[in-house]
């Protein structure tokens, strides 16, 4: 199918980005274009004009920087997971993205691109939830940091305005003795996840002395499984592990569609989280 | 009409194009490079598979202004001087294909995969071919000739 | 067939990757790479979309978004003034001459036919059924001007529930009701057979609606030059398609050329005559230009016609040693919205199967077609043939469950035995070879049966969260449709016979045209083999045209597994009388008698002597005219049309081992072998790839796909985002094999294997799903065994 027509601007700066933005409510950011284009050519959206950022140089790249990662927002999910600064500080990140639809769509897609789409079947959102990662969204009005945590407002809605561009993002470096796994639950490999579990664990003597758990696909945003986190905190290996694992789907409302309904969801999400955890932990 | 500067399988185009025009139908439509098909409208199937300055993209969702300046490569400017790329040949021999529709993607993936792992394993094959879908062949042949043509490329490089 | 035809061929594949060659010089039996693939591979194609004319126009068609609703207006003329756009029609400016889509298989007396147009006029049945078209000079105005059609609707209820639309109340599809027919087939006396039976199982099973979903969408283009009429088209049936599209429009059959260029899968999907094609025909001819359409891949999944969709109630009886008495099937099978081209006889093609390869003395078929308000549905893949086998597969291992007896002993104790052929079964039909005992023997061995059962064991025992279950299906299934004598008894409307020409060219080369239509199952490789070994030229030397009404002026095309089995015996037989002509024409040359003349080698001497005339040679001389005998032509060539007495029944047995984990709820293959008789094999290679691709068609039945519909008629699988189709990292590796029984019903001793992987597969799956489920007191998961009905079947279990 074809898209509707639109208007195309390709900016030589952020500044000019967020100018072109300004100008035109009913524009678009244009990244990767991985989920856009199919919404397009479905004809699911009509923007009037896309904004293409997705050549400027100052929003690319993977930094390396004191007590954080900072990864540019039109980094392709592909260059985030050959990334040796993102496997060595935030390997959640690159364990998840490497789960991102198929190679040609990661040579595409972009790590800010799919945040900023708020799907909460994405598998990036709830890795950068898990890690209490830092937004920077670039207007003309200048620089706001959002914490992950008020970042993703609602389903395919996150709280960039739209004169907002999602600038980079701020991974913080969590330091030696964490583990980290995302277990992606799908029916086919290329299927969007039914739920997914990432989950970063920092390992005690014989046990868990902190935990981080974001889910995917458990509700309208992507949420963290705060409950089991606490249940988690100081439990040792074993059945302890598994009983605070029970609490991960606490206060979600994960959808119902064609792939699962809610109570299958949870369950999952019990049983993931205790897989995800385990194999953080390196229990697997 | 946006005005861009593409190279595609070593010819220099200059072209207008709508914005909303997609690079596989620039490539079919316009260019004539009707080698790249098209399977599917929502980046699953694969079959439009190209590279794009050196990398696999499905062409269906790049948008042709989104290609500007950038070096194509096709199906069609895989092989030189009239012979088979060693992957087509693999294709051929391990008998991979059998309507042809999903084998110019499937192709450029197989290639594309190579970069990372020159001698992959069976696993490593299917993973890396996920994004593109075949309902003739189940899969099979294809793994044994991606295996089979990494083995020709190996060689092709290490016998100069 | 006696023992010793049963040879095992040893082609241990998966393993050594090796085809074994045949002895000597014979083409046939030969592993040769493929003469199709070099265009393919280097994307020299000619796919339908890629073909352009000049002047041509694209359609698009606007598609309901109601799943019934009388049509109460269409204006299309703000779409009209466009730009770019060159007409714009509703359904009402084509009714007097768009007629009605075409069945071809009346299966009943009873049979409701109803009106199809092409395009809808006053009501429509499904979501996506055509409307209103466009015609504009490019696909993006096109696709602009389908939003600017405005159509207005009168809703009326969705039948989406066969049982519900068969209630005195429900909403009608049609004026005439929701039935379409019903038949009864019996053999037997079942109610004897059910009475006092020691075991009696009765199950009913869900054939999933499903989407054919051939890599190339379909597309149409149609140019006339005022007189005749050209339709290229992405089509398995060029042939067919002719005659019926110059029923439907009028347009003579003389002047209408159909052609089907490169055509990129089909599986049954293509089978069709569809209201795209009729209507860019019409549509040319209105404009006078030449008009293109290209489906969308979500157009094509409300669009292409959908498979299977039965509801099957089956009751098996049997003896307290196993044997079955007899079998009562009750069928409900899903027509969809309309009666296509062969709709209403896709279950009727499995009539005769339910019995698969077991003995039994009584049998009854019923069958409803219903009428629901959803895309119609036909062949796809194996097409009544996949659905009858699953069902007795799936009920001979709760045969096996309910007498606590290993599923594959309980097979051996009802199957036909390898001595017993020919053997007629309960339903009638006459099996004319087989070897279950070879097959089966040779795939529990490859498969290493008793190791798995001991894996399985201890894995029950330890409560592994991970549980195995093994499955096996044996299948038999009838193709190589078909002997138009049956076909004519079962009441369809054409005849099953195929044809083939074959000519030397002056220079000895040899141009083969066939009435297949090939779409990937490289007959142009296999139909070479068969000629060079028939007139002993070089297999290279021999060319094969096919697909072009005007080139391959006979033909019945290409599904149910008939081509190498029907078609490729005609071109032998072509060969065949070739050779009869170059005898006449040698003898003369050579001054001898006819009957002096032996055939070897692609050259004619005679005995006794070194004189000689190669076959190239006759051919230049045929061509010079200079010296030719009385009665003989200027011409080396011949045709022959080949029509067989009985259907081909290969067979096999596939074993599937999966992992169910019994925490999520998914099944994964871990190791899956097949092991098929197809009879005599041209080329192993390309055997070996139908089965292939078959056994992953029949896998994403049993795991991954269908076709949803949500209660208000609305498909909610439109894109393959949501229709799961497998990819290479969702199938394991398949252990193939073979046995080879030959055929007796044609002179090559082959039998069909496009379909039989396909069929064969789907009740290997879910029997090892089940299987692995068996001890939680689970004995059915409905298909696709998704992650999610497996944990509920679980959740119930334990609860």
């Amino acid at each position: 199918m074809i898209p509707a027509p639109f208007d195309y601007v390709r900016p030589g700066s952020v500044e000019e980005a967020c100018q072109a933005l300004a100008a035109d409510e009913d524009a678009k950011v244009l990244a990767g274009g991985q989920s856009l284009l199919p919404l397009l050519r479905l004809r699911l959206a009509y923007p009037s004009t896309l904004v293409d950022i997705g050549r400027l140089p100052e929003l690319s790249g993977v930094h390396d920087r004191d007590d954080h990662v900072y990864i540019g927002a039109m980094t392709t999910h592909d260059d985030v997971l050959r990334s040796p600064v993102i496997h060595g500080a935030c390997p959640l990140v690159a364990l998840a993205a490497a789960t991102v639809a198929d190679p040609a769509v990661r040579h595409r897609g972009t790590f800010g691109g799919s945040l900023a789409h708020g799907d909460p079947a994405g598998d990036l959102p709830a890795v950068v939830l898990a890690l209490d990662a830092v937004l920077v969204a670039r207007s003309a009005r200048g620089e706001r940091e959002i914490p992950a945590a008020e970042f993703f407002a609602d389903y395919l809605e996150t709280a960039l305005e739209p004169d907002e561009i999602l600038a980079g993002v701020r991974i913080p470096k969590l330091g030696p003795g964490w583990g980290y796994h995302y277990e992606k639950f799908h029916r086919t490999a290329q299927a969007w996840a039914v739920v997914g579990v990432a989950a970063a664990v920092k390992r005690s003597d014989g046990g868990i002395e902190e935990a981080r758990i974001g889910l995917t696909n458990m509700g309208a945003t992507p949420v963290r499984a705060r409950a089991a986190e606490a249940a988690l905190r100081g439990a040792e290996a074993g059945d302890r592990v598994r009983a605070a694992c029970e609490e991960a789907a606490a206060d979600t409302s994960p959808p119902a569609d064609l792939h699962a309904q809610p109570d299958y969801r949870r369950h999952l999400a019990r049983v993931l989280t205790h897989r995800a955890v385990r194999t953080a932990a390196g229990w697997g | 009409m946006p005005r861009i500067a593409i190279t595609v399988d070593g010819i220099k185009h200059e072209e207008d194009v709508e914005p909303r025009l997609l690079l596989v139908h620039l490539l079919r439509d316009r260019l004539g490079r009707t080698g790249t098909p098209v399977g599917c409208d929502t980046t699953n199937c694969g079959a439009c598979t190209v590279m794009l300055d050196g990398r696999s993209v499905k062409s269906c969702s790049v948008l042709a202004v989104q290609a500007d300046g950038c070096d194509v490569v096709t199906i069609e400017g895989l092989g030189a001087n009239g012979s088979l790329h060693p992957m087509q040949q693999a294709f051929h021999e391990e008998h991979a294909l059998q309507c042809g529709y999903c084998t110019p993607g499937m192709v450029m993936a197989a290639i594309d995969l190579l970069r990372d792992d020159p001698d992959p394993s069976e696993e490593t094959i299917r993973r890396g071919l996920e994004g593109n879908l075949c309902r003739c062949t189940g899969y099979c042949n294809i793994v044994r000739a991606v295996r089979r043509g990494a083995q020709e490329m190996g060689q092709a490089v290490r016998t100069p | 067939m006696t023992e010793l035809d049963a040879g095992l061929v040893g082609e241990q594949i998966a393993e050594s990757g090796q085809i074994s060659e045949p002895d000597g010089a014979r083409e046939i039996g030969r592993a040769r790479r493929r003469k199709e693939d070099r265009r393919l591979l280097t994307g020299h194609t000619r796919w339908t979309d890629n073909l352009q004319q000049p002047g041509m126009l694209h359609v698009m068609f606007v598609r309901s978004p109601m799943a019934h609703a009388r049509i109460t207006r269409v204006d299309v003329s703000a779409a009209r003034d466009l730009p770019g756009v060159v007409a714009a029609f509703s359904g009402r400016d084509f009714a007097d001459e768009q007629g009605s889509l075409p069945c071809a298989w009346p299966v009943s007396e009873d049979i409701v036919i109803p009106d199809h147009p092409p395009m809808a006029v006053s009501q429509v049945r499904y979501v996506g059924e055509a409307v209103a078209c466009v015609i504009a000079t490019d696909r993006y105005r096109a696709a602009d001007a389908l939003e600017a059609v405005e159509v207005d609707y009168e809703p009326l209820p969705a039948v989406m529930d066969m049982n519900e639309a068969l209630a005195p109340d429900s909403p009608k599809v049609h004026e005439a009701g929701n039935k379409a027919f019903s038949v009864t087939i019996t053999s037997g006396d079942v109610e004897a057979a059910l009475r006092d039976a020691p075991v009696v199982i009765d199950r009913t099973y869900v054939q999933q609606r499903l989407i054919p979903s051939a890599m190339e969408p379909r597309a149409v283009l149609a140019s006339t030059d005022g007189d005749t009429f050209t339709l290229w088209s992405s089509t398995q049936i060029p042939h067919v398609l002719r005659v019926m599209l110059a029923v439907t429009t009028g347009i003579p059959e003389h002047r209408l050329r159909v052609i089907a260029p490169d055509v990129g899968g089909g599986f049954g999907s293509k089978l069709q005559v569809t209201a795209e094609e009729v209507l860019c025909l019409l549509l040319t001819r209105r404009l006078g230009v030449p008009v293109k359409w290209t489906e969308s891949r979500s157009e094509g999944n409300l669009t292409v016609h959908h498979g299977r969709d039965q509801i099957q109630h089956l009751t098996l009886a049997a003896e307290a040693d196993g044997r079955i008495r007899g079998l009562r099937v009750r069928l409900l099978a899903d027509m969809g919205a309309y009666l296509m081209l062969v709709t209403p006889g896709i279950p009727m093609l499995g009539a005769s199967m339910f019995n698969g390869i077991y003995k039994m003395d009584a049998y009854e078929f019923g069958c409803t077609g219903v009428f629901t308000t959803k895309m119609p549905t036909d062949a796809y893949r194996g097409a009544g043939r996949p659905e009858a086998t699953f069902a007795i597969e799936r009920i001979m291992d709760e045969l096996a469950a309910e007498l606590k007896m290993d599923p594959v002993e309980v097979r051996r104790r009802n199957w036909i035995g390898h001595e017993e052929f020919p053997y007629t079964t309960v339903s009638g039909l006459t099996y004319d070879s087989g070897n279950y005992e070879a097959a089966t023997d040779r795939a529990l061995a490859l498969f290493g049966y008793d190791k798995l059962r001991a894996e399985q064991a201890d894995r029950r025992d330890r409560r592994d969260p991970v549980q195995l279950g093994i499955g096996v299906s044996t299948y038999t299934e009838m193709c190589g449709l078909a002997p138009s004598r049956m076909l004519g008894m079962a009441n369809y409307g054409a005849g099953g016979w195929e044809h083939g020409s074959v000519r030397m060219l002056p220079t000895g080369k040899v141009e083969v045209i066939t009435g297949t239509s090939p779409h990937g199952q490289g007959h142009v490789t296999a139909w070479s083999q068969i000629v060079a070994d028939s007139l002993g030229v070089p297999f290279d030397d021999v060319t094969v045209l096919h697909g072009d009404t005007a080139i391959a002026h006979k033909g019945m095309d290409t599904y149910g597994s008939r081509s190498l089995v029907i078609g490729g015996v005609a071109v032998l037989q072509a060969c065949e009388k070739v050779k009869a002509k170059a005898r006449k024409l040698a003898a003369h040359l050579l001054e001898c008698s006819p009957d002096d003349l032996e055939f070897d080698g692609g050259a004619f001497t005679v005995r006794g002597t070194g004189s000689a005339k190669t076959i190239q040679e006759l051919a230049f001389a045929a061509f010079t005219a200079h010296d030719l005998p009385e009665g003989v032509e200027a011409r080396l060539d011949s045709d022959a049309t080949f029509d067989p007495d009985n259907y081909s029944f290969p067979h096999g047995t596939h074993l599937c081992a999966v992992e169910v984990d019994t925490e999520t709820g998914q099944a994964r293959i871990r190791s899956y072998v097949a092991v098929d008789d197809v009879g005599r094999v041209v080329n192993p290679l390309i055997v070996r790839g139908q089965v292939h691709g078959g056994i992953a068609q029949g896998i994403a039945q049993a795991l991954f796909e269908e076709a949803v519909y949500d209660a208000d008629g609305n498909l909610l699988t439109t894109t393959m985002a949501d229709y799961l189709l497998p990819s290479a990292a969702d199938l394991p590796d398949f252990t193939t094999d073979r046995t080879e029984t030959p055929s007796t019903g044609n002179p090559l001793g082959v039998k069909g294997v496009g379909e039989a992987g396909t069929i064969a597969s789907t009740p290997a799956v879910v029997n090892a799903v089940v299987d692995a489920l068996r001890p939680y007191g689970i004995d059915d998961i409905r298909m696709p065994c998704t992650p999610e009905r497996i944990w509920r079947a679980l959740e119930g279990a334990r609860s």
